[in-house]
C-alpha cells in the first residue's frame, strides 16, 4: 500500500519506533569458548549479572511493549543455570526466543524439548565448514561440538534450525560447503558480517574478507535470494548493486537504537550488539524507568533517531543503498561515523583508514575474556578462542508483505 | 483451513498474486501477532518466524476485520477501500496469504 504511505518504511524506521522490533539480549559473559573474534569479549561471568527475577521483569516489559522476540546470546547463554526457566518464561509471556549457542548443552534430551516448541528457535554457531578453519577461530573441538548439536537437533526432528556463520577471509571460499551442511541437517544457513567489535578488533585486519571476497560474497547472496539468512548485516555491500533488481533482500538499514538494541548481561542497554562501548550506552534496565524508559527517553537513542548526515558519503551514488554502512565497524576502526564504512565497496575508506594512527581506534569498554588463552591457533589469527556472539538483531527478518 | 503450520519459512510456496480469492472468508493466522504502528502495523508469525509490515492504517483495519467479515471484499469495503484501490489491496492480501500471515477460514 505504498500509495498511502507518507514515508517509505526505511525512513519510518530511521525515526525510531516506540518499541524495538526485536532485540539482542546477551544473558551472560560466561563462555566455555574464547573465540578470537568474540564481539562481546566474553569468557568470564560478570558477578553483577541480572538475577532471574530481574530477567523476568525485563521479559514482562518486553511483553507489554509487544516485542515479538529476543535474540538471546552471550557468552554462551545455555550455561546460565536458569536459562531454560527464562526461555519458558519468555514464551509463556508471548516473547519468542531465538538463541545462539555453540552447541555445548544441546544434548539429545534438550534437542527433543526444543523440537517440541514453536516459539523457540536455535542458532548453532559455526565459523568454518571444516574443523580446521572453524577451530582456528572458535577453539579446538568446537567444530565437533557444533556438528553433534546439529545432529541431535536433526534426530529430534527440529527442522529449520539455523546454522550461523560469521564470514571471514578463511571461510568465504566455503560458502557452498556451509550450504551443503545446512541442507544435510534440514537447517537454514545464516551468514553474518564480521565486525571489529570486542576481540574482533584484534583480528579484524587478518580476518575481514578481502575486496575480491566481498564481491564473491555479494554475488553468492544475490544468487541465493531469501534462501540464506543474513540478519540484514551485509547492507554495506549493496553499493555493488546496479539498482536493477540484483539487490540483497532485507531492509538494508542500520537499526541501531531505532528498531533494535542490545541488553548486556548486567542490564546495560547499548544501541546495537556490535557497539559495546560507553559512547553507545543508553542506560540500564535497573534504572527507575526500566528498559522502556531507556528505549523511549535516552538522549543517545533520541540522537540516533534524528536524520543523520551522510558526511563524506553524501555525494556517492551508492549512498542511497548502503547509507554509509555500519556505525560500529566505522567506530572500532577509528573512522568518523559520518564517513564511509571500512569495507566500502567503492574503496572510499582506503585513504581515511591510512590516516588512522596505529592504536588510536577506540577500545571496547569491557573485557570479560578468559585470563589464560590456552588454545593454539593454526591459521593466521593471533589470539585464542570465542563465544557464539555473532548476533545481528534483525536476524531472519523478511519484510515480504504489504 | 488452508494454514499449514510450519517451522520453516517457505518463500517458494507462493502462488500467483491474482489467485487470491477476495470473496472467500479469511482470518489472521492464529500464530500471528499484530503490533499497530503509526505507519500501519508490524506482523510476526511465530510459526514461520517471519516478519511482515502493513504499510497503512487502512490495511490494518482490513486485516483486523477479516475474521468478522463474510469475505475479504466486505472487509475492504467496510474499511473504506475505494473500488479503484481494490486491486492494490488484493495484491497486498495475496502477499500476506502467501506468507501464511492470513489464512482462509471455514465459515
Amino acid at each position: 500500500m505504498t500509495t498511502t504511505t507518507p514515508l517509505p518504511l526505511v525512513e519510518q524506521f530511521q525515526l525510531g519506533l516506540d518499541a524495538p522490533i526485536c532485540l539482542t539480549w546477551e544473558l551472560t559473559y560466561a563462555c566455555n569458548l574464547s573465540c578470537v573474534h568474540c564481539l562481546s569479549s566474553s569468557g568470564r561471568r560478570d558477578p553483577r549479572e541480572l538475577t532471574t527475577a530481574e530477567c523476568k521483569a525485563v521479559i514482562d516489559e518486553l511483553e507489554r511493549m509487544q516485542v515479538f522476540y529476543v535474540n538471546i546470546g552471550g557468552g554462551e547463554p545455555t550455561v546460565r543455570p536458569d536459562f531454560w526457566e527464562l526461555v519458558d518464561y519468555a514464551t509463556e509471556h508471548h516473547v519468542g526466543v531465538k538463541f545462539s549457542t555453540n552447541g555445548v548443552k544441546i544434548t539429545p534430551a534438550v534437542a527433543q524439548r526444543l523440537a517440541a516448541s514453536d516459539y523457540v528457535d536455535v542458532q548453532i554457531s559455526l565459523d568454518g565448514a571444516t574443523a580446521e578453519v572453524n577451530d582456528a577461530v572458535r577453539g579446538t573441538g568446537s567444530y565437533a561440538t557444533a556438528l553433534l548439536a546439529m545432529q541431535n537437533l536433526a534426530d529430534a526432528g527440529f527442522r529449520g534450525f539455523k546454522i550461523s556463520v560469521v564470514m571471514t577471509r578463511q571461510n568465504v571460499a566455503q560458502l557452498d560447503q556451509f550450504k551443503a551442511i545446512a541442507d544435510r541437517f534440514d537447517a537454514q544457513l545464516r551468514i553474518t558480517r564480521l565486525r571489529p567489535s570486542g576481540r574482533g578488533a584484534d583480528v579484524w585486519d587478518e580476518l575481514h574478507p578481502t575486496a575480491a571476497q566481498q564481491r564473491e560474497l555479494y554475488d553468492w547472496l544475490v544468487a541465493r535470494g531469501e534462501s540464506v539468512l543474513t540478519g540484514d548485516s551485509f547492507f554495506h555491500l549493496s553499493g555493488f548493486g546496479d539498482g536493477a533488481g540484483d539487490s540483497l533482500p532485507g531492509l538494508n538499514l542500520c537499526g541501531a537504537g531505532r528498531v533494535v538494541c542490545l541488553i548486556d548481561p548486567v542490564g546495560d542497554v547499548y544501541a546495537c550488539p556490535f557497539a559495546i562501548h560507553d559512547n553507545f550506552l543508553a542506560g540500564n534496565v535497573r534504572s527507575a524507568g526500566g528498559f522502556t524508559g531507556v528505549w523511549r527517553e535516552s538522549d543517545l537513542f533520541a540522537d540516533l533517531r534524528r536524520p543523520q548526515t551522510g558526511g563524506a558519503c553524501t555525494s556517492c551514488s551508492a549512498f542511497d543503498s548502503c547509507r554509509g554502512g555500519c556505525m560500529a565497524a566505522k567506530f572500532f576502526t577509528g573512522l568518523p561515523l559520518d564517513g564511509p564504512d571500512p569495507e566500502c565497496v567503492r574503496g572510499n575508506a582506503e585513504s581515511a583508514l591510512l590516516q588512522v594512527a596505529a592504536g588510536s581506534a577506540p577500545k571496547p569498554s569491557l573485557d570479560h575474556s578468559h585470563r589464560s588463552r590456552p588454545v593454539a591457533l593454526t591459521l593466521t589469527t593471533r589470539r585464542a578462542p570465542v563465544s557464539d556472539c555473532n548476533e545481528n538483531p534483525l536476524a531472519g527478518f523478511s519484510p515480504s508483505a504489504g | 483451513m488452508a494454514c499449514a503450520v510450519s517451522t520453516e519459512a517457505s518463500p517458494s510456496s507462493s502462488a500467483p498474486g491474482r489467485s487470491f480469492d477476495l470473496d472467500a472468508a479469511w482470518q489472521l493466522h492464529p500464530q500471528v501477532s499484530v503490533r499497530p504502528e503509526r505507519f500501519g502495523a508490524l506482523l510476526y508469525h511465530f510459526g514461520t518466524r517471519r516478519l511482515s509490515f502493513l504499510k497503512s492504517p487502512q490495511l490494518l483495519a482490513v486485516v483486523g476485520s477479516l475474521a468478522e467479515q463474510r469475505s475479504a471484499r466486505t472487509a475492504c469495503v467496510s474499511a473504506g477501500v475505494a473500488v479503484a484501490e481494490m486491486p492494490a489491496y488484493q495484491a497486498a492480501l495475496s502477499t500476506l496469504a502467501e506468507s501464511a500471515m492470513i489464512c482462509e477460514r471455514s465459515t
